[in-house]
């Protein structure tokens, strides 16, 4: 039977995709993002964290089967929302075999998927992923390449990559674009440039930076990464909004 | 909100609430000087009549819609022959911090040497608790149940539609009909029915003789009225109150104002539960409101205005207050009126139309405390209305609630109603389903479930008085399976719903021979076909209801016995229940464990849920069709009120880890905090109760405002609502505030005063609500948007 390890499972998901869905959080991430909201999930397989002098296990192995099994429960509200499955993470297209597998079995239940994704895995692994799911939510975390290494970690090239080879696919794409103040809401020139190079048109959201996470760095004994760095106010994410039509993107 | 309508709001928001003796010193003058003259009913139409002929007539300012119950707006009326305040009472009420009424010295003067004096030992009050078993006493003063008779009339009642096109000159026509067909020869029952059905006719006079005094009064006004607009006006309220309800209404006004003598008459006559509801209003109005528009002589601002002239008329009725009150207890001043909109019409068809949206509209601008609105939402409704309702919602009074309207047509359709009867009905008060019109509808009062567990943990013994309430079931030290442990709680159950019911005969039969509900009883089918009253079981459908509470901590409470004693064996049953009488101290470790690690209901988790589907089961089978005094049947309701408040301060600590006399769940939410899965899961859990074979279901839902800045937040909240109706979930209601803010209404209520919240069934104003209830409210798991 087909397992992989996911750490954390929510139902009435409603910001992952239309309509009411049940996100499932595969475990595991090759990303290490300064702002990352869920730092516990990049860690590949069960870890153990101290939390509180207690012990704390994040992750958990599931089956395809069982974890069809949880979703499916909210089957009548994926109906009458048009909603569905979103595979997030973590970087869900790092446990591809399992992704693939649950991908597959959702499909023969009907159900809308959705994955969102770093982008960042190989080419292949991408395209087989797009072609079993409905909606692929692809995040652009940095525009330049040099901080994008500097802030995530990893190269921005073959994320760039991915997503144009994404584009010739027929899958629908929402881009999302992550707003930290002061950190990767610069530059927007440049990503324009490379969306205006896209072979297609994507639609985009922006997602303000929430600080709410830092607490969970404290809790899990790492590091705090941006301690100084504030959530956008409303007015700045209107003007990033603003500034992105202005452009001629077609924002979300 | 034109200027007029923002007069008349702001009166009936800051005029103090007082006690007016008016209504109980004229009760009082009519009984004393012809006790014995009449037979039952003919004496109630006949000090109707008095009233009528003798209370004070208000026509305020600026009023279009007129008639009060009291002599002025907020002057509320008490009902002495039912239940009688005692000075002391009256002094409580008067400087009680919380839900004051205003007593001066003439009202109590007027009690102590006129009302009391003639009333002590003579109220339904002292009947009632003279004629209870002492087993029924002994139960009802340890909280398993309580009664609702004993301190008002049955109702809970609603019109249907049929006084638009009848006014009471036709219902005479009708009991006069009946007057003939009496058979003398044969029925035993023919004198009894020759006097209810003159009474009825004594009873329509009286009404038609008091909207007469208000057409007076208008006229009066009027000439001494120097400015031309407003005599004007006066002079149509002339004109209406000659007309109506003598007469069926001809055009919207007079439809309004129609309804409105109907619902002072019921309020006026008897002080019965729920006031009275009105029904689909949106449905009734809407052919006059068509006619006149397209006559030209009614536009949208001008019905607009009138439907908010009349929406404050309800505000001007506060509840009466109980007796027997304390100084800590608060009351609500909410009178439970609720108005339907929406839904099926008789045959099956759409009913919502453009003044369902314009109702939602008044309600919200109006956001008074009464009346309450909900929506009948149908799969055949368009989500234009479900949208329009939720927008009213998102601002945070609680109103409108929801319902299933197909749920509530095919939950009458079981018991036997006929369809259109059921489509014509809907639900009123907090969530009560009922064929409008023609249905006597009784709720009889609340059953502790987690209370008769706990009696049946302790072998019968109310382990708070040390006293056997309960039959012996056993001593659990003796249960070797959790199947022994619950068969003891299902005898439990049997032997208090017996007692229960056998008390609510009494009573039935109590009200259907001493106080009979002479004027509702011509409003209600077939009551004066059968010349019977409504109190005796005269109406076309007669169902008594028993509303149960604390499902939530049962379920847990049995689910933490099973998990814990009998399947991980982490703890003997006598040593679980030396940790719940010591409430829990020195077993803190216990107590997480019973928190944290025992399947709970709300988590869509079939452990619990399957738990909570056979003591649903149970109850059905002790509660559901059995029949009741008047040739009806009992069904089974799942609604607190506040009563899981009372409910829990008579609990000791319970196997869910619930501490002592912390509130138990409410309604058919899970226990407050247990549900971890959010809203879908416990819309899951909920719907696994059958609850088509319930008479209404409560479920509240706590947002945090920010689920509506999504784009499509909204939608999804809709779509949330049609899933569980899917289910055949019977209703929903969403309370959209944060915690931060209540939190602030508790610091500074004088900042607040306006701040209304969904309850359990109804919405009230947070700052008086008790602090129990307020933090509790707070403590309400709010389903964030992720």
């Amino acid at each position: 039977m087909m397992m992989g390890i996911i750490f954390d499972i929510k139902r009435f998901a409603i910001h992952d995709g239309p309509g009411i869905r049940t996100t499932l959080f595969l475990k595991g991430c090759p990303l290490r993002c300064r702002w990352c909201h869920n730092p516990e999930s990049q860690g590949f397989g069960i870890e153990s964290f101290s939390v509180n002098g207690d012990s704390m296990a994040v992750g958990r192995e599931i089956s395809v089967d069982d974890a069809v099994r949880l979703i499916s429960r909210d089957m009548v509200f994926f109906d009458e929302s048009g909603g569905g499955v979103t595979f997030s993470g973590g970087e869900p297209l790092s446990q591809p075999e399992f992704l693939m597998a649950l991908l597959e079995a959702c499909g023969a239940l009907g159900l809308h998927r959705a994955v969102d994704t770093s982008g960042y895995a190989p080419t292949s692994i991408l395209l087989d992923v797009a072609a079993q799911a409905d909606l692929v939510l692809f995040d652009l975390k940095q525009a330049d390449a040099d901080a994008h290494l500097r802030q995530t970690g990893v190269e921005q090239a073959l994320i760039h990559e991915n997503l144009r080879a994404l584009c010739g696919t027929g899958v629908p794409i929402e881009l999302r674009l992550p707003v930290i103040p002061g950190v990767n809401d610069t530059g927007l020139a440049a990503l324009c440039n490379f969306l205006a190079s896209l072979p297609k048109r994507l639609p985009v959201r922006v997602l303000p930076y929430h600080r709410a996470a830092m607490g969970k760095y404290v809790r899990f004994g790492m590091p705090v990464p941006l301690p100084d760095t504030a959530e956008p106010t409303m007015a700045q994410m209107e003007s990033y909004r603003a500034q992105l039509k202005a452009e001629g993107v077609d924002v979300l | 909100m034109n200027e007029r309508v923002n007069r008349l709001r702001t009166l009936s928001f800051e005029t103090p609430i007082t006690i007016s003796a008016e209504r109980a010193a004229l009760i009082t003058d009519f009984y004393s000087a012809n006790i014995g003259k009449y037979s039952v009913p003919m004496m109630r139409a006949k000090a109707l009549e008095h009233l009528y002929a003798n209370q004070t007539v208000y026509i305020g300012d600026d009023e279009l819609i007129v008639g009060e119950r009291g002599p002025a707006p907020r002057a509320v009326s008490t009902y002495p022959e039912l239940t009688c305040h005692s000075e002391e009472d009256l002094r409580i009420l008067n400087v009680r911090p919380m839900t004051r009424y205003g007593v001066n010295e003439a009202v109590i003067q007027t009690y102590r040497e006129k009302v009391i004096p003639f009333w002590k030992g003579r109220t339904m009050r002292d009947f009632i608790f003279e004629g209870l078993s002492d087993a029924w006493q002994a139960a009802y003063s340890a909280g398993i149940f309580t009664e609702f008779m004993e301190q008002r009339a049955p109702g809970h009642t609603t019109f249907d539609g049929k006084f638009y096109t009848k006014g009471l000159l036709g219902f005479k026509q009708d009991i006069a009909d009946a007057l003939v067909a009496l058979d003398f020869t044969t029925d035993m029952e023919a004198v009894a029915k020759r006097e209810e059905l003159k009474a009825m006719t004594v009873a329509c006079d009286a009404v038609i003789g008091f909207a007469a005094r208000h057409a007076a009064k208008a006229e009066a006004l009027a000439a001494a009225c120097t400015d031309a607009p407003r005599r004007e006006e006066l002079l149509t309220i002339a004109r209406t109150c000659r007309h109506v309800p003598a007469n069926p209404p001809r055009d919207f006004r007079e439809a309004l104002q129609m309804y409105w003598f109907m619902h002072l008459a019921t309020i006026t006559e008897l002080n019965g539960w729920d006031a009275m509801n009105p029904g689909h209003l949106d449905r009734y109005f809407f052919p006059f409101y068509q006619k006149d528009c397209e006559a030209g002589t009614l536009d949208r601002e001008k019905a607009r205005e009138l439907l908010e002239c009349f929406w404050i008329k309800f505000n001007n009725q506060p509840a009466p207050p109980k007796v027997g009150v304390t100084a800590e207890e608060s009351g609500t001043y909410n009178d439970f009126t609720n108005i339907n909109l929406g839904g099926l019409l008789p045959d099956g068809r759409d009913g919502v139309n453009e003044l369902s949206y314009m109702m939602l509209e008044v309600m919200d601008s109006i956001h008074l405390l009464q009346p309450q609105g909900n929506i009948q939402l149908s799969r055949k409704n368009p989500d234009r209305f479900l949208q329009s309702a939720l927008k009213v919602i998102r601002n945070g009074y609680g109103y409108p609630s929801i319902f299933n309207a197909d749920g509530v047509v095919e939950q009458m359709v079981r018991c036997g109603k006929r369809i259109e009867d059921a489509r014509e009905g809907g639900t009123s008060g907090c969530v009560e389903t009922g064929a409008f019109g023609k249905e006597a509808y009784i709720l009889t009062g609340y059953l502790n479930l987690p209370k008769i567990l706990e009696v049946a943990l302790n072998n019968g013994v109310d382990p708070r008085t040390g006293r056997q309430i309960g039959v012996a079931t056993g001593n659990v030290g003796a249960f070797s399976s959790f199947d022994e442990v619950f068969q003891a709680f299902d005898q439990q159950l049997r032997h208090f719903v017996e007692i229960k019911v056998q008390g609510n005969q009494f009573i039935e039969q109590l009200y259907a021979s001493r106080m009979p509900a002479v004027f509702l009883s011509v409003l209600i089918d077939d009551c004066i076909k059968n010349g019977m009253d409504y109190n005796a079981g005269g109406a076309r459908y007669n169902t008594t209801y028993i509303q149960c509470v604390g499902i939530g901590t049962i379920t847990d409470s049995l689910s933490a016995i099973r998990e814990h004693v009998f399947e991980t064996g982490a703890v003997a049953l006598p040593s679980l229940l030396a940790a719940l009488a010591g409430n829990f101290k020195g077993a803190e470790a216990l107590r997480t464990r019973l928190l944290e690690q025992t399947p709970r209901y709300g988590n869509d988790d079939e452990r619990a849920d399957g738990l909570m589907q056979r003591i649903f089961d149970r109850l059905l089978d002790a509660i559901d069709g059995r029949p009741n005094a008047r040739g009806g049947e009992y069904h089974v309701d799942m609604l607190p009120t506040t009563c899981h408040i009372y409910f829990g301060s008579v609990l000791g600590a319970s196997p869910d880890g619930r501490l002592a006399g912390t509130p138990v769940s409410e309604g058919i939410s899970p226990v407050q905090g247990a549900d971890r899965n959010g809203p879908t899961a416990v819309l899951k859990s909920a719907a696994k109760m059958d609850q088509l074979r319930t008479g209404g279901t409560l479920l509240n839902m706590k947002f945090l405002p920010s689920i509506f800045e999504l784009g499509e937040g909204s939608q999804k909240l809709g779509a949330l609502v049609r899933g569980y109706f899917r289910m055949d979930g019977h209703h929903v209601q969403f309370n959209v505030v944060d915690a931060a803010m209540l939190r602030d209404a508790q610091a500074n209520p004088g900042q607040y005063r306006d701040l209304i919240v969904r309850v359990a069934g109804y919405s009230d104003y947070f700052c008086d609500l008790s602090r129990e209830l307020q933090d509790e409210i707070i403590a309400r798991t709010g389903h964030e948007s992720a």
